[in-house]
């Protein structure tokens, strides 16, 4: 540990860091134009995708700042402004994912194509009892209201714990904390509910007909472990610019950790509904899989491994978590992983058979990519790296395993 | 960890005026004394209730499993609401040992000991009932993947109560080995207090030779680890498998995918709770109120309400998509449970599960001990009443009305559970007069980071 650090050092942006998002900004919009004039579904279900995926990421920085402040944690008070600055991207997110719903979804979700007169008619060709059932809970007004107030519940909150946490920087009043840990306790009880009902809406309800109890807590799992990587990121690129010479090595062997084990958590879930489901064959639910198995299925079988195998050996020693080369290669594997996750997800339901990843997708995730960079590092230019009155700053300056 | 950099925000873990001296001598007391009033009357009536459930299961091996109240549409009831209900109280131990361990939290160290123990009693009373349910428990044995010369049947490695077995056995196995590991430092410190020559032998012996060198802590930490590792995931397959007894299966109410992890959820509230129902006692009888503090308990508290809440929206979770999938069966089984003739079973679950738990968002009833005991006596109770449901309503309406019935429990079974309940309680009396009950050795290394007098109070 170096013997001197600046206490109210703040990230500088310099030209690359505005240049290299912008370019990547300029790749998406080009690959989205590119798409609508070729294959307009296709182009929304990759929107969808990318901004879902991104937005998750995001959410699971606030997600990371109040389970810490509600579990008392110490050592993550050196890294904390990074996960506060991944939430910042968490308005344009959201905004996203609305105006993909309100301009998209015809592309989207089927379930928006027919009344529940035509559904529920016998006589009707498109005679769906099943879907006419959903339809007190699918349509599009409560849809919409569903997802501004998600959007209100998360932004809002984000906001609020990013204002207590600059606060404190400022006054140094024990206060800043407390509310924090009462406004954290508060988050994880509206997050609970609302990532799941959030992940029964924008993916679960692209396959209509299916459903599974598991799923709400399955995206949870992957949010949280992509977010996780995504934080190792910005820490480790902070770190090789000498911004983060507050941390220890410890630091890193603990979100080295983290990924780990919820990678495993991810790993358990993914294989509980998978397994139950193929398991019981029942033919409502299994045809969730057999689309998948059909169409999907190199890439299908290689989310498995990428995101279970590839992780699990990577940072199963002691040394690897504290090698930053590995933590960042590690990383890299399982938010590509997740991004692959999600794109299974979204794709069979939308696109189907014709599926592929050619510019416009790559393209579109370069261009997300570009804007959560973009967004995360002006952010941290705000505050300083080191919450310099957080009471807990010594226990994180010390962190030693 | 951060050593003695520990935030001023922290709470001591160790109250009062402690030295290493003293902590002994506090946890080595009641080993040493003899057991007062409250310990025999406690002892004598679980053992009238052990006696008495022992003489119930000699009624049924002699005549049978008609002398339950299992019928042919309801084939499972009392017996597997009461092995998940014990199987799901020995989670809190494994938690605390192994998961907690992970998360570095300290204050698992007075209380990890005897959750472990009390984990390794309840599958034993667990254990009891399929054991027993088999009919001809004499051949329990072939329940092992066993060759034919043995007089068995190969065994269906497709099904998930074959995985209970292993699942069962493993973590029995891995749990006794990882509590007697950390007992052999504190065996070997009562051994040497032994005024007693025979006790001294004896302590001798199950200490393993404890001699407190370099090399035995190097070996004893070292073994901790690999333990701490392989109880992680075994936390979460032995409820999972349980899980996967009912979900495998096409019944409805039985077949959902949330089941495995909220039944890891459930079971480490149960557990919790029966930790919390225990510690209170045992804090108070054995004069351990500086060591197990308030914060300990409000800790704990905090733990049921966030295991409490997963459960909840795990229910939740399954009525709305038992609604959303508009398939009739699983719709009329969640409604069925709530306003069908076990309605009174399902609205104690939510009471006592659901909604008790939440008054822990108050500080003033998550730091009352009084308040505290009656919600942990609550959640056991809702957490029997969560597994009952579970497996009783989904059964007991088949899809042909004319095979609809009604199940309640004979006198024989209800024995038997209450057995259990004595079996558990002599076990851990037997165990607290035995063993410290407190992670001697582990607390120590604490006490100069954490304990009261230690710890430098500042702007707060």
């Amino acid at each position: 540990m170096p013997t001197f650090y600046k206490m109210d050092r703040k990230y500088e942006l310099t030209r690359n860091n505005k240049m290299i998002p912008l370019v990547m900004i300029a790749i998406g919009v080009i690959a989205i134009i590119m798409g609508f004039m070729t294959d307009k579904t296709r182009t929304w279900a990759v929107l969808l995708q990318n901004d879902f995926y991104f937005t998750a990421i995001a959410l699971a920085g606030t997600f990371f700042i109040a389970f810490n402040y509600a579990a008392q944690s110490g050592w993550t008070v050196g890294i904390k402004r990074v996960p506060e600055a991944m939430g910042g991207f968490l308005k344009y997110g959201m905004l996203g994912l609305i105006l993909i719903f309100i301009f998209g979804h015809h592309d989207l979700y089927h379930w928006t194509h027919h009344s529940h007169e035509e559904l529920s008619d016998p006589n009707s060709p498109v005679f769906d009892p099943i879907l006419a059932g959903k339809l007190g809970f699918l349509n599009i007004p409560f849809y919409i209201s569903r997802l501004v107030l998600y959007a209100v519940l998360w932004v809002g909150f984000t906001y609020v714990l990013r204002r207590h946490s600059l606060q404190e920087d400022l006054d140094g009043n024990i206060e800043h904390y407390k509310r924090s840990v009462v406004l954290s306790a508060i988050f994880l009880v509206i997050f609970a509910v609302s990532s799941s009902m959030a992940a029964w809406d924008i993916l679960m309800s692209l396959d209509a007909h299916w459903f599974s109890t598991l799923f709400g807590w399955y995206i949870f799992a992957g949010l949280f472990v992509s977010g996780l990587a995504m934080l190792a990121m910005f820490v480790l690129y902070l770190d090789r610019k000498g911004y983060m010479n507050h941390l220890t090595d410890s630091h890193f062997h603990d979100i080295g950790k983290f990924m780990f084990a919820f990678s495993v958590f991810w790993t358990y879930l993914w294989f509980s509904q998978f397994m139950l489901i193929w398991y019981a064959n029942l033919p409502e639910e299994v045809g969730y899989y057999q689309t998948r198995w059909k169409l999907f299925r190199s890439i299908w079988i290689g989310n498995f491994f990428i995101n279970f195998i590839a992780p699990f050996l990577v940072f199963m020693t002691r040394d690897a978590k504290r090698t930053k080369r590995i933590l960042f290669f590690g990383g890299i594997i399982i938010l590509v992983g997740h991004w692959i996750d999600v794109f299974v997800m979204v794709m069979p339901a939308t696109v189907g058979a014709e599926w592929t990843i050619g510019f416009i997708e790559i393209g579109t995730a370069i261009g997300f990519l570009g804007a959560f960079i973009l967004s995360t590092l002006t952010e941290l230019t705000k505050a300083s790296l080191v919450p310099k009155n957080h009471p807990m700053l010594q226990e994180s300056l010390h962190h030693h395993i | 960890m951060s050593g003695n950099h520990e935030a001023v925000v922290r709470d001591p873990l160790i109250l009062g005026k402690k030295t290493y001296h003293q902590m002994t001598e506090d946890i080595c007391r009641p080993i040493e004394g003899k057991a007062n009033k409250y310990w025999w009357i406690s002892f004598i009536v679980a053992f009238v209730a052990m006696i008495w459930g022992m003489t119930c299961l000699a009624y049924t091996i002699g005549t049978g499993i008609g002398s339950w109240g299992a019928n042919k549409t309801v084939g499972w009831a009392w017996d597997i609401t009461n092995f998940v209900w014990w199987i799901g109280i020995g989670h809190a131990g494994t938690l605390i040992s192994a998961i907690l361990l992970l998360f570095r939290q300290r204050w698992r160290m007075s209380i990890n000991r005897s959750a472990e123990a009390m984990t390794i009693f309840a599958v034993i009373c667990a254990g009891l009932f399929p054991l027993f349910h088999t009919g001809r428990p004499w051949l329990d044995y072939w329940m092992l993947p066993l060759a034919n010369q043995f007089g068995s049947l190969w065994v269906n490695f497709n099904s998930p109560l074959l995985w209970d077995v292993f699942a069962i056995s493993t973590y029995f196995s891995v749990s006794l080995v990882f509590w007697y590991l950390g007992l052999l430092p504190d065996l070997a410190t009562v051994r040497d207090r032994c005024v007693d020559p025979t006790k001294r032998f004896i302590y001798g012996i199950i200490s393993f030779g404890w001699k407190g060198t370099a090399r035995d802590w190097h070996r004893f930490e070292e073994v901790s680890l690999v333990l701490a590792g392989l109880s992680t995931p075994l936390v979460l397959s032995v409820h999972t498998i349980v899980s996967f007894d009912f979900a495998t299966s096409i019944v409805p109410g039985w077949h959902t995918t949330i089941f495995p992890p909220y039944f890891v959820a459930g079971a480490i509230f149960s557990g919790f709770a029966m930790v919390l129902t225990l510690m209170i006692i045992a804090r108070k009888v054995l004069g351990l109120q500086e060591y197990i503090t308030l914060q300990h308990i409000e800790l704990m508290n905090k733990i049921i309400i966030l295991t409490g809440s997963i459960v909840g929206v795990a229910y939740t979770t399954e009525f709305f998509i038992a609604w959303y999938s508009g398939n009739g069966y699983e719709g009329y089984a969640f409604q069925n449970r709530a306003f069908g003739p076990y309605w009174w079973a399902y609205w104690s679950m939510m009471t006592c599960n659901v909604i008790t738990p939440q008054l822990f968002w108050f500080k003033k009833i998550r730091t009352s001990i009084m308040a505290t005991f009656i919600i942990s006596i609550f959640v056991n109770i809702g957490m029997w009443f969560e597994r009952f449901v579970i497996i009783v309503t989904s059964l007991h309406r088949d899809y042909l009305p004319s095979s609809w019935v009604m199940y309640s429990p004979t006198f024989i079974e209800v024995g038997i559970f209450v057995g259990t309940i004595g079996l558990f309680f002599v076990l851990f009396l037997t165990f607290s007069r035995l063993f410290p009950v407190i992670a001697l050795a582990e607390l120590k290394s604490i006490l100069k980071k954490t304990g009261n007098q230690y710890k430098k109070k500042g702007i707060l």
